[in-house]
This record gives structure tokens, C-alpha cells and sequence, in this order.
């Protein structure tokens, strides 16, 4: 089996595993997810640093700085921005129970 | 290290970013589960680094340092009213990405005359520069749209689904002239991929343009998840496995949310995004009424206080204001006084999924207090008062009694079976479907017109002065 079909079965399987797990997400949390996913949307910055590797071309080398740049700030921003809008969804919890 | 314990380690990211997402499906084990996330990306970026060896760092340490800071502050900064714009803009960075990464490699193999690429690349590669382009460039219109610096109103093309159509052709067949070139033509193939690049970015302005302003939440999902496919067809480039089921995760996250959002206004995507649906406008005159019933502040609050329960109904016109505190306040004010208050949240409530909860999260609202529309749409009629804070088309009972309607069908919440129906509305003028609204006619309806702000402000005053 090849790298492409090994690939697709990935793939296929994967998309399978995701609908499984995100259908059963509460619209409560629907937001946070979709920040928390562009947050795995930066995965992408692997490849960005095999693009980035100086020493490769002028060109490419760009193309990937720019691209790790484009994909950090959705890991980083994706995740904290994602963690701060759960603090609030627990946070409450905590003075609820305090109260 | 091994490229089998490389290969395990990615493995053991692609298990923690599954149980993240698991995390996700409760309240209580949600932040632990986007840590794991975190974590997963951590382990993976590592990886990477350790696979790659000793090479050159600087570039990868700049592009660290820059996204990593200027995501910092911006998802420290943002406002939770402003979600909706930071997620979009998110995506295009994400489809961006990939789409760079892509372009790097092509321009590796091309230009600098480095390991030729393999077909199944080449097609992998293209779909990462259009699907990525097309992200980044609608991303960043529906940003636009989304905070206000672009008009929210469709822009509609004389015959744009031909000129789509003809793009979309030019770029098949650039592609189709990429893959039959051979190698002695290397500049040729610089061109198809410059076009292919370049239309990838003006149809994704020409694909987000004509949709309205309340369309976001499906086109904001779709994005989303196309920023994930996007980052799937770059795995397929590099053969990388973990960016595949990354990108296949966001993809399938992304789908979903289109769909709940689509059910939710009984409409199919296509519809979504071809109509250039709310271009019609209708006047909002108050002509179209008969049999309008409008109070103050203070009339407001003595029906109020009298309320045994309450139902806010919130929407996008409370965003706007940023009335999310005082909404809170007078619900606490109201509780306090011995009525039961609740929050009923319909679906495309607001501009993104979910945007609603977060915003009454973030005014301290219990989320045990915010019920969705199947869950809350039997108790309306045994409501006192229904406040309709900024939500128009999704409590419009046209949508139930007028098939020609062109709602009809959509789920809405049934506010009109309470006692008394408050509606905080700046005037009379349309939602965004360009319709009239039924309720505003019916005997049980009180418009209170101003600033959904100003108006809270309002009762929560007049509600005090009672007190005393």
C-alpha cells in the first residue's frame, strides 16, 4: 500500500472518529470548540518547519517562515483564547458552590 | 531517535488530540480536555523538531516568536463579543498556513530544481493551495463583515456564478496543464501555479461577498472547516499522517456545525451560499403594523416585577450593545425578587455557534440557567414574561403560520405563547431575513424601543426604585 492510500485510510477513519466525538459537544460549547479547532488547524506548522528549514531556498524558506508564523498564532491564540473562555464556563461553577 | 519511535510519538499526539476533543463534550472536564490538546501540539512540535535534526533554527525561532506573541496578545485581548471576528480570522490564518506550506514545497521542486514531485503530491498540493486560499481570502472578508469594517449587507455580482464558474475552470485547467508539463517546461509550471494561487484568492472574496451579515455562524463553520481540510491536504504532500487526522478532526468539527446551524434556519447550504439571501429589503415602516403596543422603561418594570418567571431571549442586537452584564444583573435583580429566570438560547442566535453561551458566560450567567430551544420551548407557555433582548427572525411565528413565508419552516422560539412578550428593539425595521415580524402585532407584545443596553439600564433602575 502506498503513502497516498495509507494516507486516505487516515483520513477516512479519522473524519469517522471526529464525527463520533464532536457530534456529542453541546451547543453550550460550540464556540470554544471552534477556537480549540483552530488551534489543531495550526498542526499544519509541522510541515511549516521542514518549509522553514534555512539552508533549503530563499523562497521557500519564506513561504514557511510566514506560514510558521500564520500557524503559531492559531496554536497559541487558539488554545489560550480557548482556555480563557472555559475558565468562565467553570469559574462560575466554583462560586456557585461557594455560595 | 528512530523513525518507528518518531512515528509513535505522533501516534501518541493524534490519541491526545482525540481524548481533547472527548473533554470537550462536558462543561466540567472541558478545560482539562483543551490542555490535552495543548499538549498534543506540544509533543507534536517537538517531535518535529527532534525528526528534522541539526539544521539551521532561525527561521523556525522567528516565526515562533512572532505568531507566538501576536497570538498571545490577541487572545488575551479580545473581547468575548468579538469571538466571532478573532475565529474567523483564525481560519484564514489556518488555511493560510497551509496553503504556504504547499507553496513552499512547489517551490522547491520547481524553481530550484529540487526533488521532482510525485503526481498524487502535485494534486494534493494544488487542493492545499486552493482550499487554503479560498479560506484565507473568505476568512478575511468575513472578518470584514463580521466587525463592522466591511458593510454586513450581501454585495451581489451581475452573474457571479458564471464568473465563479469560469474561475473555477481557469484554475482546473492550469492544474490540468501543471500535471501534463514535463520538466523542460519548468517555467510554464511556474505559471499555472501562480494562476492557480491567484484565483484560489479572488474566489474566496467573490464566494463570501454576497452572503448576509446573519449567514455568518454557517459560513463562519464552514471556514473552519475547511481550514482543516486544508491542513489534511498539506498532510498528503508531506505524507504526514498527524496533519492528516488534525485536519481531518477540524474538518469533520467544522461540517457539523455548518449542518446544526443550516438545521437551524431550514436552510441547505446551498441556498446559504448561493441566494445572496437578506438582499431584499422590506420597508420596517411601521405602516406594516396595526397593532403595535410600545412602553417604558417604567411600565416595563412594574409587569416585571409582578413576573413569577421570566425568559430572556438573546440575540445578536445584545452583542452589539454589549449588554451581556446588565442582562445579567436585571436577571439576578428579577431572581431576587423571587421570579425564576432562565435564558433561552436558539441556535443561530448571534454570529458564530455558540456565541450566546459564551457571551452570558462571560457576564457570569450559571450555564445551567442557559437552555436550548428544544429543551425550553415547551415552558413559554407557562411564562409570564418572554424579554426579547436584540433577537428578531428567530422568534418571527411566521415562521409557523405563514407558509409562503420566507422563513417558513425555520425553528423558532415560541416567546408568543407567553403571558406577555417584551421585545428591546431599537425600531421596527426587519431582521436580517427582511421580513415583518408577526409578533410585534400580537395583543401580548410590548416593543420597548432604544439600545439594548439603555433599555436593560432602564429596568434595572426602575426595578430598584420599586424596591424601595
Amino acid at each position: 500500500m502506498g503513502e497516498l492510500l495509507i494516507g486516505l485510510y487516515v483520513f477516512v477513519l479519522a473524519i469517522f472518529v471526529g464525527f463520533e466525538v464532536i457530534t456529542k459537544i453541546p451547543p453550550t460549547l460550540h464556540t470554544p470548540l471552534m477556537s480549540g479547532a483552530n488551534a489543531i488547524s495550526g498542526i499544519t506548522v509541522l510541515g511549516a518547519f521542514q518549509a522553514a528549514r534555512a539552508g533549503s531556498t530563499e523562497l521557500s524558506s519564506l513561504f514557511g517562515f510566514v506560514a510558521i508564523v500564520f500557524a503559531t498564532i492559531n496554536v497559541v491564540g487558539g488554545f489560550v483564547v480557548t482556555d480563557r473562555m472555559l475558565a468562565m464556563f467553570s469559574g462560575k461553577k466554583k462560586k456557585k458552590q461557594d455560595a | 531517535m528512530s523513525g518507528n519511535l518518531i512515528a509513535l510519538l505522533y501516534l501518541a499526539s493524534a490519541v491526545l488530540f482525540i481524548f481533547g476533543l472527548k473533554g470537550l463534550t462536558r462543561v466540567k472536564t472541558a478545560r482539562r480536555g483543551n490542555a490535552m490538546a495543548a499538549a498534543a501540539m506540544l509533543l507534536a512540535g517537538i517531535t518535529t523538531l527532534v525528526e528534522m535534526g541539526k539544521v539551521d533554527y532561525r527561521w523556525i525561532l522567528a516565526g515562533l516568536v512572532v505568531g507566538g506573541t501576536i497570538g498571545l496578545i490577541a487572545a488575551l485581548k479580545v473581547a468575548m463579543t468579538s469571538m466571532p471576528e478573532m475565529v474567523a480570522l483564525f481560519n484564514g490564518f489556518g488555511g493560510g498556513a497551509s496553503a504556504l506550506v504547499a507553496l513552499s514545497v512547489f517551490s522547491l521542486a520547481l524553481m530550484e530544481g529540487g526533488t521532482s514531485l510525485a503526481l498524487s503530491s502535485s494534486v494534493s498540493g494544488f487542493l492545499s493551495v486552493f482550499i487554503g486560499g479560498v479560506t484565507l481570502t473568505g476568512s478575511l472578508v468575513a472578518f470584514g463583515k463580521l466587525s463592522g469594517k466591511l458593510g454586513g449587507a450581501p454585495v451581489v455580482l451581475p452573474g457571479r456564478h458564471w464568473i465563479n464558474a469560469a474561475l473555477l475552470l481557469v484554475i482546473l485547467g492550469a492544474v490540468a496543464s501543471f500535471l501534463m508539463s514535463s520538466e523542460a517546461t519548468s517555467s510554464a509550471m511556474v505559471t499555472s501555479f501562480l494562476i492557480v494561487t491567484a484565483l484560489s484568492l479572488v474566489l474566496g472574496v467573490l464566494m463570501v461577498i454576497p452572503i448576509g451579515g446573519a449567514d455568518m455562524p454557517v459560513v463562519i463553520s464552514l471556514l473552519n472547516s475547511l481550514s482543516g481540510v486544508a491542513a489534511a491536504a498539506t498532510g498528503f504532500v508531506l505524507a504526514h499522517n498527524l496533519l492528516i487526522i488534525g485536519g481531518a478532526l477540524v474538518g469533520a468539527s467544522g461540517l457539523i456545525l455548518t449542518q446544526i446551524m443550516c438545521v437551524a434556519m431550514n436552510r441547505t447550504l446551498g441556498n446559504v451560499l448561493f441566494s445572496g439571501f437578506g438582499g431584499a429589503t422590506a420597508s420596517g415602516d411601521s405602516r406594516d403594523y396595526q397593532n403595535i403596543t410600545s412602553c417604558g422603561p417604567e411600565e416595563a418594570a412594574m409587569v416585571l416585577e409582578s413576573a413569577g418567571s421570566v425568559i430572556m431571549v438573546p440575540g445578536y442586537g445584545l452583542a452589539v450593545a454589549q449588554a451581556q452584564h446588565v442582562a445579567r444583573e436585571l436577571g439576578d435583580l428579577l431572581e431576587a425578587r423571587g421570579a425564576r429566570v432562565s435564558y433561552a438560547i436558539h441556535p443561530v442566535a448571534g454570529r458564530m455557534p455558540g456565541h450566546m453561551n459564551v457571551l452570558l458566560a462571560d457576564a457570569d450567567v450559571p450555564y445551567e440557567k442557559l437552555f436550548e430551544m428544544d429543551a425550553i420551548n415547551s415552558d413559554f407557555k407557562t411564562t409570564d414574561v418572554v424579554l426579547v433582548v436584540g433577537a428578531n427572525d428567530v422568534v418571527n411565528p411566521a415562521a409557523e403560520t405563514d407558509p409562503n413565508s420566507p422563513i417558513a419552516g425555520m425553528p423558532i422560539l415560541k416567546c408568543y405563547e407567553a403571558q406577555t412578550v417584551m421585545m428591546i428593539k431599537r425600531s421596527l425595521s426587519p431582521g436580517f431575513a427582511g421580513i415583518k415580524n408577526t409578533l410585534f402585532d400580537n395583543d401580548n407584545t410590548m416593543m420597548i424601543f432604544g439600545d439594548a443596553k439603555a433599555v436593560l439600564q432602564g429596568l434595572v433602575a426602575e426595578l430598584k426604585e420599586l424596591a424601595h
